[in-house]
């Protein structure tokens, strides 16, 4: 049986998740056009959906593969924009909700960290399904995911920051 | 970047301009509560009561339609300002392109039947039921009303019992008055 429940109710019930990933791995300034990619692809693709597909997990998936398209825009873009100017960009704008010091925090890591983390810890993902995902073995992507963590807390350690923001066990 | 409910917004008007969105929603305050407006590519398709409830709705929307339903304010606009006229006393037609396709049969034949009843003017179940091709099926007229997809706009309000009581409403009996009170179709005896 395929899809029958509203689209809607998708962007209400996982929007935000959806989003807090996107500020994750790509920042302020590629998030919402990838978080709307996201959900124009899924928009696209929903009436043929299972009825029973995990919709935050496969949001999630096609997000990385939005996210991953960002990246290559962007490096591409940048490349041809250092040539013509060498000055500094603007401060990126975080916007208030969805950009905890966490999400930031991750967003600061190495790639396969803040993937790893956000897909792990920001959209519930079990760390085989991260590894599906970004390649590599489930192990490495536990071992990556534990790495960020442990940056992330020595970070908030030498900052004397109190935030505890919603880790997920495991 | 703005906040998530700023991000929602300008996709719904992405989502829409894509031309993937089979039916779109919105809701708007009116006399009787809120009110659930949908509409597809042919027109208005659904009015839901707030009693109704309106995930209720929009699930029904999406199993009966197209699963590609999402809430998108503008496309609702004239739809949203044709009522407002109407609640306001300034408009006693509509205008809208209508959907029927949530009725079939014998059902879809009485609500075009009484599409064509005027405003300010009542009409039997029975009355009704003689204008169409089954003119005893007066049980089955009364349910072609309670099940109206479109109320207001399809005015089901207008059908009340030969005996002159009121009768049943899917908005609820005070909504039934207050549609009729406000087209100065109100009997002698509204209390019955």
């Amino acid at each position: 049986m395929t899809m029958q429940k509203p689209f809607e109710f998708a962007v209400r019930d996982h929007g935000r998740t959806v989003l807090r990933v996107c500020l994750a791995t790509l920042g302020p300034d590629e998030a919402e056009d990838a978080w709307s990619d996201t959900f124009l692809a899924a928009l696209e693709a929903w009436p043929g959906l299972p009825a029973d597909t995990n919709i935050e997990a496969w949001l999630v998936r096609v997000a990385h593969h939005k996210a991953v398209d960002a990246v290559r825009r962007g490096v591409r873009q940048r490349g041809v924009a250092e040539r013509v100017s060498q000055v500094r960009p603007q401060e990126s704008r975080w916007p208030g909700d969805e950009a905890s010091t966490l999400v930031r925090a991750v967003h600061d890591l190495p790639e396969r960290q803040r993937w790893c983390v956000a897909y792990h810890h920001l959209a519930g993902l079990p760390h085989a399904e991260v590894a599906a995902l970004i390649g590599g073995t489930p192990d490495a992507a536990r071992r990556a995911c534990a790495d960020g963590v442990k940056a992330l807390r020595a970070q908030q350690a030498a900052l004397g920051e109190s935030e505890q923001d919603g880790w997920r066990n495991g | 970047m703005g906040t998530l409910d700023d991000a929602r917004g300008r996709f719904a008007e992405r989502a829409v301009a894509s031309g993937m969105v089979d039916v779109r929603y919105t809701t708007t305050d009116s006399p009787l509560g809120t009110l659930l407006l949908a509409a597809t590519d042919a027109g208005l398709v659904r009015v839901g009561f707030e009693a109704q409830g309106e995930d209720a709705v929009v699930e029904e929307l999406a199993s009966r339609i197209s699963p590609r339903v999402m809430r998108a304010p503008r496309p609702l606009d004239a739809v949203r300002r044709e009522l407002d006229e109407y609640f306001a006393g300034t408009r006693r037609t509509f205008t809208l392109p209508l959907d029927w396709q949530l009725s079939h049969g014998y059902r879809l034949e009485v609500l075009r039947e009484l599409a064509k009843v005027p405003f300010g003017t009542t009409e039997s179940y029975a009355s009704l039921a003689a204008a169409t091709s089954s003119p005893r099926a007066v049980r089955a007229v009364g349910s072609a009303c309670s099940t109206n997809p479109i109320p207001i706009v399809v005015p089901c309000h207008r059908i009340v019992r030969a005996d002159g009581q009121i009768g049943n409403y899917l908005g609820g009996r005070d909504a039934k008055i207050a549609l009729l009170a406000l087209e100065g179709a109100l009997g002698p005896d509204p209390a019955h």
